[in-house]
């Protein structure tokens, strides 16, 4: 049996029912973050709708091989999570402890990259302001919303690895029950910021690529 | 149907708790404190607080528009005065009012819970408020703000000269504890009923505040994202709402009128929950039609996520998009008005006293109706396009921000200020207070109709002579309305150190808060209760000899 002691908290009466009001939480705090984003994804297909061309043009401009890149990274860091869920649900505190360490370092990584492609980015001239480089002006407006929400979810991602840093760091020092629901909830986040930038590729990414 | 598959042991401290007033004296102990009942204090003083700041801006406004010219002010100063009004009382007031303070407090209360599910989620959303709060007063303090509340682009992103960014951090930051107080009490009534609290037999405050926590999850978020531009466009020159650069002004209305306008409902929707349990409690019956309450209830949080293209009919979207805006706002007035039939009902051959709390709630009921039937002239496109931007729109919305969300907040101020203190108030003092600041309110607002019909402009400080009798009344009134909001902070605060013992139902009330002591202990209940009856279980045939003992 599970060790109610170290897992349950005031003011819930049992493990299984915090266990489902941790997750139940979680997915209203998420649902609440899609719309979040809902209102970038708006703006954007408002601005696409309007300027598909410069849309195209604009979307030419990113660095496809970043993106790709940082989608297999972010990918596989949910497959990692998902692995140290399952550890967590057998109580195996190792394997937890490095599937999470090892799910921040593919952030990390993704970060990383991201910071590359963004440097790449400011030397091209992507920034919508005086030293914008590229033709027609409308592409200011891809601009603007890629910065935004790229950054927004760089910022999801930070923390994220935050989270499962914290989370990993609780476990070794046993400061936290190996099937903590903390380990749900964390994952549950995750995978959400993972689900976004799915959704970011396809839009900033992969609009008119088909066309020369 | 309960969900709960076990009674929760009593908490390990002895069976005769300390009231959770007792349970520490100190400001640590408040300011680490997890218990929603604390927690729901500490914002009831946070906001009380931001409630005199916004109010005393629009008195020193409303003596501006004494005269037609004005000479106690500068254009820029009174355009900053009243978006400050504007600013801090709609989002540092009236949408944490009743949710985070009788929200916080009542909902573990009425369900049977010895805390929220997020106790300390609850005490972060406090400091996440209060660091919003910091930036907005920042923003006043360093000279102030001059879009009003509503941000519009692209003045407030290009041309504005106040401190735009600070203000929209701060409400930004606010928006974040809004979203947590509402993640942690839907959870709360979703995971944490006692045992035989099925959904059908909850107080409708609980699921006023349930259907309210829905609406602050799925729009806020919207807001925050829209004022995230603006920062954006302002700091960086991003273009998303500047014209010049091919975006578009009329979006950022969308977006943030998609907030701005169910948060109007997550303001009347506490009010809603609070009046259907003071009338129950003083006509001593059944709320009518029970489970069409509920229905309403969700029916208004629904529907007001479609009807935000009614703030723009004049702003350039297309008439078909205002047709259908115009035809879903006639919708909202379907559910509203079932609730005010049931109360009526409710009330119809009731066994009615008239305390503190029921004269705040008839005055709710009044304002609120007028309110909603001047919505109905509002949603119809051509007289709006008559009234858009005039006193008349000011009018509409205070009747039912301030006439229905501040009269209900008095009532449930008064209704549960003995369970919350343990102390009885003076009934002659509160009833008066509710008897002027009906008055007072009216004074105020009634004319503002008549000029705004007339074409006053809103936000204008120098108008025509014929308007001035009816600023003039207007302005008397909100002296009137301020001696009335002053007045409880005297005998409320009189009755902490001097009221009588109040006991633990001295409305005779059904519904578990009643059931435990005034002021609850710590852990609210020695033992979780089990329900076994539905709600406002009234029984005025078998209660003759009953008086309430907070009559003086």
């Amino acid at each position: 049996m599970i060790d109610g002691a170290t897992v349950l908290r005031f003011p819930w009466p049992s493990v299984e029912r915090q266990r489902l009001g941790v997750a139940f939480g979680m997915w209203t705090f998420l649902a609440s973050e899609i719309l979040f984003f809902g209102g970038l994804f708006l703006s954007y297909a408002v601005y696409r709708s309007l300027y598909p061309q410069a849309f195209a043009v604009a979307s030419h401009a990113t660095s496809m091989f970043y993106g790709t890149i940082n989608t297999a990274l972010l990918l596989t860091s949910s497959f990692v999570m998902t692995l140290a869920l399952h550890a967590s649900k057998k109580r195996a505190r190792a394997l937890v402890v490095s599937c999470l360490l090892l799910t921040a370092a593919f952030g990390l990584a993704f970060l990383a990259v991201k910071g590359l492609e963004y440097a790449e980015d400011i030397d091209k001239g992507l920034i919508p302001g005086p030293g914008f480089t590229l033709e027609p002006d409308t592409t200011r407006l891809f601009f603007a919303l890629y910065w935004v929400m790229t950054g927004i979810h760089a910022i999801h991602l930070a923390i994220g690895v935050a989270l499962v840093v914290y989370l990993g760091a609780a476990l070794l020092s046993e400061r936290m029950a190996t099937e903590s629901p903390a380990v749900e909830a964390t994952s549950l986040y995750w995978h959400f910021v993972d689900s976004i930038w799915l959704v970011l590729y396809a839009l900033i990414y992969l609009p008119g690529r088909h066309a020369p | 149907m309960s969900q709960i598959a076990a009674v929760e042991p009593p908490p390990e401290e002895s069976p005769t708790c300390t009231s959770y007033l007792d349970a520490g004296h100190t400001l640590v102990s408040w300011l680490t404190t997890t218990d929603h009942k604390r927690i729901g204090i500490l914002y009831a003083i946070a906001i009380t607080l931001f409630f005199f700041i916004a109010g005393f801006a629009i008195g020193l406004a409303r003596l501006e528009l004494m005269s037609p010219r004005g000479m106690l002010l500068t254009d820029e100063g009174y355009n900053r005065l009243f978006t400050l009004h504007g600013i801090v009382m709609v989002w540092f007031f009236l949408v944490p009012s009743i949710p985070a303070t009788f929200g916080n407090f009542l909902i573990p209360l009425m369900i049977g819970a010895r805390d929220v599910a997020f106790p300390r989620l609850n005490l972060l959303s406090w400091y996440i408020y209060l660091i919003g709060a910091g930036f907005t007063c920042y923003a006043i303090v360093a000279g102030g703000v001059d879009t009003g509340w509503t941000f519009y682009t692209p003045f407030s992103s290009l041309y504005a000269n106040g401190n735009v960014v600070a203000a929209a951090a701060g409400v930004f930051v606010a928006g974040f504890s809004s979203i947590a107080t509402g993640v942690n009490l839907i959870t709360t009534t979703h995971m944490l009923r006692a045992p035989g609290m099925g959904w059908f037999r909850l107080p409708l405050f609980v699921w006023a505040i349930y259907a309210t926590s829905l609406v602050m999850v799925l729009a806020t978020p919207v807001l925050a994202m829209t004022l995230l531009l603006i920062v954006a466009e302002r700091l960086f020159h991003l273009p998303v709402f500047n014209p010049h650069e091919g975006g578009d002004p009329i979006l950022f209305q969308h977006l943030f009128w998609f907030y701005s306008h169910p948060a109007v409902y997550i303001m009347v929707l506490p009010a809603m929950g609070v009046i259907s349990e003071v009338f129950s409690c003083f006509a001593r019956r059944r709320v009518f039609g029970y489970v069409m309450m509920i229905y309403a209830l969700l029916g208004i949080a629904i529907i007001g996520f479609f009807v935000w293209g009614h703030h723009m009919f004049v702003a350039g979207q297309s008439q078909y998009a205002s047709l259908v805006f115009s035809f879903l706002s006639f919708m909202v007035a379907v559910p509203s008005a079932i609730k005010v039939f049931n109360w009526t009902a409710t009330l119809y051959r009731g066994s009615i006293s008239f305390e503190a709390p029921m004269i705040y709630a008839m005055g709710f009921l009044g304002l609120f109706t007028i309110g909603g039937l001047t919505g109905l002239f509002v949603a119809s496109i051509p007289i709006d396009v008559h009234v858009t931007d005039t006193y008349f729109v000011v009018a509409h919305f205070h009747f039912i921000m301030v006439g229905g969300t501040v009269s209900a907040f008095f009532a449930a101020l008064h209704f549960w200020w003995p369970k919350i203190t343990g102390k009885l108030y003076s009934e002659a003092w509160a009833r008066f207070a509710a008897i002027i600041m009906f008055l007072g309110f009216n004074t105020t607002f009634l004319p503002q109709f008549i000029m705004g019909y007339g074409g006053m402009p809103r936000r204008y400080h120098v108008y025509p002579q014929e308007f001035q009798v009816y600023h003039v009344i207007s302005s008397m009134g909100a002296l009137v309305l301020f001696a009335a909001y002053t007045l409880p902070l005297v005998y409320l605060g009189w009755s902490l150190f001097y009221g009588k013992r109040a006991g633990p139902n001295p409305w005779g009330a059904t519904g578990l808060e009643w059931q435990t002591p005034s002021p609850p202990p710590e852990h609210n209940f020695d033992e979780i209760p089990r329900v076994d009856a539905p709600p406002y279980n009234y029984h005025p045939e078998k209660e003759e000899a009953f008086e309430p003992q907070g009559r003086s």
